[in-house]
Formats: C-alpha cells, sequence, structure tokens
C-alpha cells in the first residue's frame, strides 16, 4: 500500500519539476516548486520522519515561494 | 528484479531524478529567476535522497512514548541520525535561497534584464 | 551507530524524541555551525537591499486590503504564535524543536503583511532579540565545558522525569533560544525584502 502511494507521488513530482523548469510563465514555475516542496513532506512522512515533515512543509513550500514572489513583484514593477 | 520494489530504494530513485532535473535546469535555463528555481528542486531532492538512507523496513518515527517499548526499541525505530542532518540542510538551503534572489534582484537594477547573456563583463 | 543512538538516548540525555536528542546535544556543534549561517544570510540581505529612497506617496495610495482578510487574521495571528511557541517549548517530547517554531512563527509575520502593508517592524527589538538569542546559545555551549563533559552537554540541569515538560536537562532552554533567533532572522529577510516594494 506505501509502495503504490510513493510511486504514485513520485510520478506527480517529476511531472511537475519538468513544468517548473520549462513553463514559460514564471508565476506557474514557482508555484510549481512550491507544490513539490509539499508532496515532498508527504513523502518525507512515508519514510517515518516526522520533523523533516514538519520543516519541509513549514519553510520549503511556505516561505520559499513567498521570498520568490517578493522578487518577482519587484521586478515586475519597474519593468512598466 | 522484484527486490528493488522497496519503499527505500523508490524514494532514492525520485530524489536522485529531482536532483538531476534541478542540476540540468540551473545548467541550460537562460533566465535568472529559473537558474534559482532550479537550485531549490536540487535541494529537495537531495534532502529526499539523504532521508531514504535512514528508513529501515517496517520502522516507526523515532520518538519514544507509549507505543514504543523502550527497551527493544533498537529495532523499531528508524535510524534518527541522516534525519537531523536533513533538519540542518533545509534551513540552510533556505537561507541560500535567499541570499540568492537578493543578488538578482541587485543584478537586475544594474542591467535591467533577466538574460544571463547579457552579463558579459567578465568574459575575455 | 543508530542502535546506539536508540537504545540509549533515552537514559544519557532524557529527551523523548530522537532527533531532538542527536540535534542538540550529540551534535551540537553542526547546530552551531547552522545558526552561523543563518545569521550571515540574514546580514547579507539586509545590507544588500538597504533602501535609501522612501517613495512616500506610493506608500499612501496602497489599496485598503479587503475586510475579510483584515478580521481573519486579528483571530489567527495569536494563534499562530502561540502554536509556534508551543511547537518549540514541547521540542524534546514530540516532532518539532526550535526550528521549525521559529519558521511558523515567521509565517504568521507574513499574515501580518499582508493585512496591514505598511505595518513597521521595530528594528532595535529584533536585533535585541537575535543578539541576545545567539549569544545565550554560545553560553550554555561554554558552560556545558565547565560543568558538564563537553560542549553543548545537557546535564548541566538535572535530568528530570522522562516525558514531563520540565526534563532534558537544558534541551528546553536551548530550543527557546534557537526558536526565537530563527523567527527573528527570518522575519528580518522578510522586511528587507517588503522595504524594497516602497523604494522609489
Amino acid at each position: 500500500m506505501s509502495i503504490v502511494l510513493a510511486i504514485f507521488l513520485g510520478l506527480v513530482i517529476l511531472v511537475l519539476a519538468a513544468v517548473a523548469i520549462y513553463h514559460k510563465n514564471l508565476k506557474v514555475a514557482i508555484i510549481a516548486t512550491g507544490v513539490v516542496g509539499l508532496f515532498a513532506s508527504v513523502l518525507f512522512l512515508l519514510l517515518a520522519a516526522p520533523d523533516v515533515a514538519m520543516t519541509e512543509a513549514s519553510i520549503g513550500s511556505g516561505l520559499s515561494t513567498i521570498i520568490f514572489f517578493y522578487v518577482l513583484n519587484k521586478i515586475r514593477q519597474s519593468n512598466d | 528484479m522484484t527486490q528493488y520494489f522497496t519503499l527505500e530504494f523508490i524514494a532514492m530513485f525520485i530524489g536522485f531524478m529531482l536532483l538531476i532535473i534541478g542540476v540540468w535546469g540551473m545548467l541550460t535555463q537562460k533566465n535568472l529567476i529559473k537558474i534559482v528555481i532550479g537550485y531549490s528542486l536540487f535541494t529537495t531532492g537531495l534532502n529526499i535522497a539523504i532521508v531514504s538512507i535512514a528508513y529501515i523496513k517496517n520502522s516507526t518515527a523515532p520518538i519514544l512514548d507509549k507505543a514504543v517499548d523502550r527497551a527493544s526499541a533498537g529495532n523499531l525505530v528508524a535510524d534518527p541520525l541522516p534525519q537531523a542532518l536533513v533538519l540542518t540542510s533545509i534551513v540552510i538551503g533556505l537561507g541560500v535561497t535567499a541570499l540568492m534572489l537578493t543578488y538578482v534582484l541587485r543584478m537586475y537594477k544594474e542591467k535591467k534584464s533577466l538574460d544571463i547573456n547579457s552579463y558579459t563583463d567578465l568574459k575575455w | 551507530m543508530a542502535r546506539h543512538y536508540a537504545e540509549h538516548g533515552a537514559a544519557e540525555v532524557g529527551a523523548a524524541n530522537l532527533v531532538s536528542a542527536v540535534v542538540v546535544t550529540y551534535r551540537g556543534f553542526d547546530t552551531l555551525g547552522e545558526v552561523t549561517i543563518l545569521f550571515l544570510a540574514a546580514a547579507i540581505v539586509g545590507f544588500f537591499l538597504k533602501v535609501n529612497t522612501r517613495d512616500n506617496e506610493r506608500e499612501a495610495s496602497l489599496r485598503k486590503t479587503s475586510e475579510i482578510l483584515i478580521t481573519a487574521s486579528t483571530l489567527l495571528i495569536p494563534t499562530i504564535f502561540m502554536l509556534g511557541v508551543y511547537i518549540f517549548m514541547n521540542g524534546h517530547l514530540t516532532p518539532g524543536g526550535g526550528f521549525q517554531g521559529g519558521a511558523v512563527i515567521a509565517t504568521g509575520m507574513v499574515l501580518m503583511i499582508m493585512a496591514k502593508p505598511n505595518v513597521k517592524f521595530n528594528h532595535k527589538l529584533l536585533a535585541f532579540l537575535e543578539s541576545v538569542s545567539g549569544v545565550g546559545f554560545v553560553v550554555i555551549g561554554v558552560l556545558g565545558v565547565l560543568l558538564a563533559a563537553g560542549f553543548l552537554d545537557n546535564r548541566i540541569l538535572p535530568l528530570g522525569n522522562f516525558g514531563s515538560l520540565l526534563s532534558a536537562g537544558a534541551i528546553p532552554i536551548i530550543y527557546v533560544l534557537i526558536g526565537l533567533k530563527v523567527g527573528s532572522e527570518l522575519t528580518n529577510i522578510l522586511d528587507s525584502l517588503k522595504e524594497t516594494q516602497n523604494e522609489k
């Protein structure tokens, strides 16, 4: 059961990583990076590591996406 | 062949594929922000690969409470040492990502371009 | 090696959370290095993003945020802070610890920035919290050298009952200091990034 879940998570993670690198719209790429962090947090729970899952969910999927969006907004703002 | 379908092998495979996608993105993309996204994916993949080493078959989280018998805890819990190292690594990854984005902001203010081919100051 | 940590960790360190025991006592020096790297990153971000010319009319003409967000955030922000403090105070008993609690507190600050875009953080208070926590962490480490076996040993305070809140020696104190330090550093980084939005 957990092996089927791990295979499913793995496929979703790899597809989203390819979207994050090759998509032209930067907002979509940043959100895809955030969702990769979220699914990696679920994978950490499957691997019996609750501390690491909590850290990755709050830091990798929350704060990192917010910092990316601040920088993107500043660049858009000085573009027009 | 069927002994390769254990959970730790699949997780290590996912981690290494994510690492390769991240490094590929850092090397081939031209947009500066895409390079930082590639670095973030690379760090996440590396952390998955390290945590997958710590998993022992049919083990549980390394916290001793009522569900884990303290006398025979050595056989039941997963390895706490790689998990402690990955905790440090995730926080350092955030710090380095914030630093790289600061550099992107300053570079953009100098030349008004997000393309890495237009920064030719160090080429000779 | 893992078997030694699992079998003797409870007796030697007195913490129920084995990962906390490894991070703070067996590998305490790595935690000192990580705290240093975070401090360096926050200092460099604050140095590079210094804003010289503020654009005051842009700041005054920012759209007022919607009422749902303001009402919900007055209810949610104290709860999020309390959750962060709970996470790092019980770091030695349940999954959690200083870094997770600090990140939750920084996320609460993000909600405050979104609800009230021109909130001004008290830079003196943040700098004071950060430096006191950092110095306190090193002082406890040196106390470990003087009073017990090695750097950052947690037997300088007595190991209480296994599983209660005031157990595991100096681990709760170390986690409180790490939680405050990480929370104030991440808030500093977010504040430096927010100030660049107001630049001319």
